[in-house]
């Protein structure tokens, strides 16, 4: 009997611990969730140098964002699988080439397929600032409205489609 | 010998990664001593989220670099620390502060240590209380020592 309290002490310790494992110290809570996307103005990486697009341009549907460079390893990883996803056109996916060189954005798209509904090029990383990126690959969830609703840090897998990014389209939608 | 070998292959694939990456060429920032002080101040209390264990004055990634730069032209442009810091939290959330701001939902951080400490004491106090207790002669057991004593002596 006079054991029940520390060892009631010690469980709460050990699931405090347990939980703590479960917890990715890389992968940070964005403070953008549920807000307005940030502000971007930045040209297309196929066309016209001199265009530019906003994310005004990209409203009106649930869309996903997706930040790429052809010198990341995590991009190359999830490049078939987002491949995958733009086939089944479930939801059209905007690229943004993060800090590359125009012709390496390109030649990538090239050489591997390109599975953006549009692609567009963030040369000094501004933007990236802006949306709060700290390492390519990494996959904003926005609403009809223009409203990130949710972020997948590191490559998209299939496991992360289904299980975090699809429920949260579904409810958007 | 092959270890080696690899690693350095592996440290040239690394570098010739970052290299892969533009720097696109941005005009230094002069700042005034005081704001040079300032942010010089400002950077080992901030982290870098690329390699977390280290300060935006130490790391060498290319975002620290950027957010460097980033830093560097908010001070130029005449903003406080404060500002400095909400441009930051608001784009990669308080994490990037070394020292996490006292406000409600960090109490438990500040404070729990201390309300640990305070039970602990409580406990501590109970159970030596409890103990000395235990030892201690009741009035009874004076009375019947005495008299067993007494029976002894006769």
């Amino acid at each position: 009997m006079r054991y029940v309290i520390p060892i009631l002490v010690l469980l709460a310790l050990l699931a405090l611990f347990i939980s703590g494992l479960q917890h990715d110290p890389r992968e940070l809570p964005s403070p953008l969730i549920g807000k307005a996307a940030p502000a971007f103005s930045l040209p297309p990486l196929n066309g016209d140098i001199a265009q530019r697009i906003t994310p005004d341009d990209l409203k009106g549907k649930p869309l996903l964002v997706n930040f790429f460079a052809s010198w990341c390893a995590g991009c190359q990883d999830e490049h078939a699988y987002l491949l995958q996803l733009a086939q089944g056109a479930q939801v059209p996916i905007v690229g943004i080439d993060y800090k590359d060189a125009l012709d390496d954005g390109r030649n990538w798209l090239q050489r591997r397929g390109n599975p953006y509904a549009q692609v567009l090029v963030d040369l000094d990383g501004k933007t990236g600032i802006d949306w709060g990126v700290y390492g390519v690959p990494e996959t904003f969830v926005l609403d009809a409205q223009g409203r990130i609703i949710f972020k997948h840090i590191g490559p998209m897998t299939p496991q992360a489609w289904e299980q975090d990014v699809l429920p949260k389209l579904q409810a958007a939608s | 010998m092959k270890t080696l070998r690899t690693f350095i292959s592996l440290a040239m694939l690394f570098a010739a990664a970052v290299h892969a990456q533009v720097q696109t060429e941005k005009p230094p920032i002069l700042l005034n001593e005081a704001q040079e002080a300032r942010f010089a101040a400002l950077l080992p209390n901030l982290r870098c989220l690329v390699c977390q264990n280290e300060s935006l004055a130490d790391s060498q990634a290319p975002l620290a670099l950027d957010l460097r730069y980033e830093i560097r032209s908010l001070l130029a442009q005449g903003d406080s620390d404060m500002q400095v810091k909400k441009y930051l939290t608001d784009r990669y959330g308080e994490f990037i502060l070394y020292r996490p701001v006292i406000a409600l939902h960090t109490y438990l951080l500040w404070f729990g240590p201390l309300l640990l400490l305070v039970l602990g004491l409580v406990a501590v106090y109970r159970f030596t209380r409890r103990r000395s207790a235990a030892i201690s002669i009741k009035p009874v057991d004076r009375v019947a020592l005495s008299k067993l004593l007494e029976d002894e002596t006769r």
